[in-house]
């Protein structure tokens, strides 16, 4: 998915300290590393990925975001990154105000479930949706928490989190959701992109 | 021992002064040297042993006629690669290969030493070999290594010097003993204490030579190192050369032949007192004391690069306690990665051949020194 890397690196600033939480094999933080000057970390809970990133000499810790990201202190990075896996969190909302405390500010991007796709697959087939950006059938799927743009929009608001930056994502383009466009960027977009803060 | 055998050795002229309060000088260092060191000068990197562990880490060890204690992972073409690298590594002072050590003889006395050598610590035996990098005219190390207590000098090292290594690699290691630790390593001291042979030290001056001590010593030590599946699944009950069991002390079980047979090797090449002395140093040994109580003091100036390896099985310096170490780092926004190994190997999985483990280590340092 090089075009949501590209919309990631287009957020963060440069001269930046920056986390990538689930960070897998390191593609992003490579890519972000080349294309950006920034100081990037990555945490991973993987061990074969911990060892594609240390090997690529990245510098990534093994561990798991649900719990290991207490270990960073207060505003330690500037941006913390969260790449379309808060949906496989146990808890997000906890995974979300953590990435808060440690970064500045967050970029989090999710899989829309609010996507046509997957309203018609739900609706037609009457089955759980399985698509590009959701592979998974629902017994082995590592997606717990699903949800849509609206969704995000709505939990930002209850828990007063500032959204900076929310891009819509899909065929490659990259659009601004606002709150006028909201519904409909909600059934047209596979992908949401946020820039959060407290 | 075999006297025939060149250790190379310096002789440190500069005073150390100690933890303990003495201050030593004009004391042996015996060192060994691997690979070549470039013209840069950018690419030495020094290797801290373990507990038992001596100067010899690749090819043959002159003393024991074995291979290396690191050989799987030192070598040409191996994860330190000795084609690209200038690998340093010096026996430990306290230790009985070359280095001052209670084996040594005090001049003023004309006798060995024993326990009246002084207590070392592991701030000690990282400042005394600090000397080594002034001998090779090396300002900065690429890297410091070490698994164990050597993963310990490393810490030791970067909170000593922190710009004269570029990276570090503490692994299977932890920044304080445990209560545990000091229990398994007091257990072995009282096992060589209580051989009648040790004479309160003095059993070199006597001709005499606690063996039966130092090799329980060794036998206790040796289970730490292990894990209780990798026992299992290598002996589990399986009996020593017999059909049945015989009804008597002897060795029924492979486990207990193989422990004897491990005792018997380690003292024809370990000084008893050494050994007490080094388990002491360990034990000391206490990074976040030193710093106040703030282990991430002790990285606090530093630039050094961490990678910190831990291993699934190791009991002894367990992943909980690695973490503790990266934690520290991570807290004052230092470079560290960490990666535990699976390994069903326990402590020794750092000495053994692992491949994800090698294979980690080959390339984190090759990328790094590319970043150089």
């Amino acid at each position: 998915m090089k075009q949501e890397f590209k919309i990631i690196a287009n957020i963060i600033e440069k001269n930046t300290r920056v986390l990538d939480v689930g960070c897998g094999d390191g593609t992003l933080m490579e890519f972000l590393q080349n294309n950006k000057e920034i100081d990037i970390r990555g945490i991973e809970i993987s061990k074969d990925n911990v060892q594609k990133c240390i090997g690529k000499g990245l510098t990534v810790i093994e561990g798991d975001a649900e719990k290991d990201l207490s270990q960073f202190p207060n505003e330690s990075f500037d941006f913390v990154i969260l790449s379309q896996t808060l949906q496989a969190f146990l808890n997000p909302e906890k995974v979300i105000s953590e990435l808060l405390r440690v970064g500045k500010k967050a970029i989090v991007t999710i899989p829309n479930f609010g996507y046509w796709k997957v309203r018609i697959h739900l609706l037609i087939k009457g089955t759980m949706p399985v698509t590009r950006t959701l592979p998974d059938e629902w017994y082995n799927t590592p997606n717990l928490h699903m949800c849509t743009i609206q969704d995000f929009f709505n939990f930002c608001e209850k828990r007063k989190i500032k959204l900076d930056k929310s891009i819509a994502f899909q065929n490659l383009k990259s659009s601004k959701i606002t709150n006028s466009n909201l519904i409909l960027k909600n059934l047209t977009s596979a992908l949401g992109i946020f820039l959060i803060e407290k | 021992m075999n006297k025939e055998v060149k250790i190379k050795s310096l002789i440190i002229d500069k005073p150390l002064k100690l933890d303990c309060g003495q201050t030593i000088n004009n004391f042996p260092l015996a060192y060994e040297t691997y690979g070549s060191l470039n013209e840069k000068k950018d690419n030495a990197i020094l290797v801290f042993h373990a507990l038992t562990g001596d100067q010899f880490i690749s090819g043959i060890n002159p003393i024991t006629n074995k291979d290396g204690w690191w050989s799987y992972a030192v070598g040409p073409d191996k994860a330190i690669d000795t084609n690209k690298y200038f690998i340093i590594c010096a026996n430990v002072i306290g230790g009985c290969l070359g280095s001052f050590g209670p084996s040594n003889t005090n001049s003023k006395t004309n006798k060995i030493y024993g326990t009246n050598f002084p207590i070392i610590t592991i701030n000690d035996m990282v400042n005394a070999q600090y000397n080594l990098l002034e001998f090779f005219k090396i300002e900065k190390l690429f890297a410091v290594i070490g698994g164990s207590m050597g993963g310990m000098q490393v810490l030791q090292f970067v909170n000593n010097f922190p710009d004269k290594a570029k990276v570090a690699i503490p692994i299977a290691c932890t920044s304080s003993h445990s209560a545990q630790n000091i229990a398994f390593n007091e257990l072995g001291r009282q096992a060589i204490m209580a051989d009648a042979n040790w004479l309160n030290g003095d059993y070199s001056n006597q001709n005499k030579n606690p063996n039966k001590g130092l090799s329980v010593a060794r036998m206790a030590a040796h289970i730490t190192y292990l894990s209780k599946n990798g026992l299992q699944e290598k002996f589990g009950r399986k009996l020593q050369e017999r059909d049945d069991l015989k009804f008597s002390f002897d060795t029924d079980f492979q486990i207990e032949s193989y422990l004897r047979y491990q005792g018997s090797v380690f003292v024809d090449r370990f000084d008893a007192n050494s050994y007490l002395y080094i388990t002491r140093a360990m034990d000391y040994f206490d990074l976040a004391k030193e710093n106040d109580g703030n282990l991430s003091r002790a990285f606090e100036n530093t630039k050094t690069k961490f990678l910190v390896i831990s291993f699934t099985s190791d009991w002894l310096y367990p992943s909980s306690e690695n973490k503790e170490i990266v934690i520290a780092l991570n807290a004052i926004g230092a470079d560290v990665g960490f990666v535990e190994i699976e390994s069903d190997k326990g402590h020794d999985s750092f000495l053994l051949d692992i491949p994800a483990f090698l294979d980690t280590l080959s390339d984190y340092i090759n990328t790094s020194y590319l970043k150089n």
